[in-house]
């Protein structure tokens, strides 16, 4: 039952960096053997392009038009954004009224479990009637509708994680219903909020690719891919396809990086 | 006894369980003055928590009364008459300990200068002065029982409520929070009155002015030990012959309980 030293900044950083560089080397060489095997085995067994371009080509590809690939992976993903932003406010919204008056999380948290394992993304034919099938409003919708409801468990799951001494603890202060609210509800909640925006993240870029399978703009994402994947231009479709993951990736890592500083305490615990 | 700071007049709890009511507490009738260190003990189902939360308005008697300065519970409780100290710390991991410390006083809206200076002054009478700016996670079990007794006292409470405290320390870690806990006690200003739950009759005897033994089904009080070893106490009280005496005649007390029961 020794104390853990509480070790200085500087120290601490080192080990960090120490740390940081032990957990990343493995998948980053799996990453780069993948990358290798792949390339090898399209020239090795000679697979044609039509079915599957070496990554040597698709980054060729990427190349020759690197910012109209980047641009029109900005126009799919900032439908992504938009729409997350949405559902997952609404989804933090909607749970806090659950936590205020629990007739509403009776019926309806059961029913945002249900909903989070439905596929929403079968919506977005529905969603291009209403609101127009080129429109971003339509793919906006979907991938509002598609954030929604994870949110909404994972935020009411954490709003009443507080267990009962940590309540008693607050009844003996005699604090008013709001201090419980904002002192203790609120930031247990937190590591709950961040873990639902992380699958958010993933979940809207996704939706917003798949959304416009279904119809948009031409200089969207999702409508190159289908389009030159259709006339058998896989290296376009695939270069397209990494800008999707590019994009996927960064919305993940600001999430990470924006919960390291809004939680201080988070860092260091999955050490022990 | 001087006017009495909690008053017991024939106090009853029944649950309502699935398998019909039960009877956790039976007609408890106990007087405590103000600045005493009073020990409850007994098998567990002797209603010895029981006691305690209704004294702390966490729970409410099913018959009789009890009075806190004069007062119901509650409005005891407004009054931020009671610190309470858990067996689990309840340290809230997204605050400082410091932070964690001045918790009580944020929500008393005390200024935050007032708040920062008290909650540095008690953290270096728990000995922790040099860890208010630590995470509760990187601190010992026992470090993290110390912040939450800080806690409880950061707003001077004339009441202070421990269940069971250090139940979940090491016997070395718990001996010498024990000694610790009458000297921030005892150091106290005011010094507030304790109401210490335990299994432990070396800790009872050890900590407290009088031991409240209770037995179980339906919880009630046994009897009640006095302790008159001198204070302030020290390691070598435990070694005392009149330390051990006590020790025995609780343990014989207790174990009347069970025959009886």
């Amino acid at each position: 039952m020794q104390a853990t030293t509480v070790s200085t900044p500087a120290v601490r950083s080192i080990d960090q960096v120490a740390k940081w560089f032990h957990m990343i080397w493995p998948p980053v060489l799996t990453f780069l053997v993948a990358i290798a095997l792949w390339e090898g085995a399209v020239w090795l067994f000679e697979i044609p392009i039509y079915l599957l371009p070496a990554p040597s080509q698709i980054m060729a590809t990427f190349l020759e038009r690197p910012w109209f690939l980047l641009g029109i992976g900005m126009v799919t993903f900032s439908n992504a954004l938009m729409g997350s932003a949405i559902g997952c406010s609404l989804g933090v919204l909607v749970a806090i009224f659950c936590v205020r008056w629990t007739f509403v999380a009776d019926g309806l948290v059961p029913l945002a479990i249900a909903a989070s394992a439905v596929p929403i993304i079968a919506l977005s034919p529905l969603m291009g009637i209403w609101l127009g099938s080129v429109s971003a409003a339509s793919k906006i919708g979907v991938i509002a509708v598609m954030t929604f409801f994870p949110t909404l468990v994972s935020v009411y799951a954490g709003l009443i994680s507080p267990r009962a001494d940590a309540l008693l603890l607050m009844r003996s202060y005699a604090a008013p219903q709001r201090a419980v609210f904002l002192k203790l509800r609120m930031p247990a909640a937190l590591p709950f909020l961040f873990n639902a925006l992380r699958v958010c993240a993933t979940l809207s870029m996704i939706g917003a690719v798949v959304a416009e399978f279904f119809g948009g703009p031409r200089n969207a994402l999702g409508v190159y891919i289908k389009t030159q994947a259709g006339i058998l231009r896989t290296r376009e479709a695939w270069s397209a396809i990494m800008v999707a993951c590019l994009y996927g990736l960064i919305f993940y890592l600001v999430i990470v990086l924006i919960e390291r500083w809004v939680m201080p305490w988070k860092q260091r615990h999955s050490g022990q | 006894m001087d006017t009495p700071i909690i008053e017991f007049e024939r106090v009853s709890k029944i649950y309502q369980g699935g398998a019909g009511p039960v009877t956790a507490l039976h007609d408890v009738t106990l007087r405590i003055a103000a600045g005493e260190f009073i020990a409850l003990i007994g098998p567990s189902g002797c209603g010895k928590s029981t006691l305690m939360r209704l004294i702390g308005d966490l729970e409410q008697p099913s018959n009789g009364t009890v009075r806190i300065k004069a007062k119901t519970p509650d409005q005891a409780r407004r009054d931020r008459d009671y610190g309470i100290v858990f067996q689990s710390p309840v340290l809230y991991d997204w605050r400082t300990i410091r932070k964690n410390v001045e918790l009580p006083l944020e929500i008393m809206g005390r200024p935050k200068e007032q708040r920062h200076q008290r909650a540095m002054e008690l953290l270096k009478l728990v000995g922790l002065g040099d860890f208010g700016d630590a995470y509760p996670h990187q601190l010992s079990g026992g470090m993290q029982q110390r912040a939450s007794i800080a806690r409880a006292l950061s707003f001077a409470p004339s009441i202070l409520l421990m269940d069971e405290p250090f139940g979940a320390l090491d016997e070395i870690t718990r001996e010498r929070l024990q000694l610790e806990l009458l000297s921030i006690w005892w150091e106290a200003e005011p010094r507030p009155t304790v109401i210490f739950v335990t299994h432990s009759i070396p800790e009872a005897v050890f900590l407290a002015d009088r031991v409240v033994v209770m037995s179980p089904r339906p919880g009630r009080v046994q009897r009640v030990v006095e302790v008159n070893l001198a204070r302030p106490r020290a390691f070598e009280t435990r070694e005392d012959p009149q330390f051990f005496a006590l020790v025995t005649e609780v343990r014989e007390c207790l174990r009347a309980t069970e025959t009886a029961g």
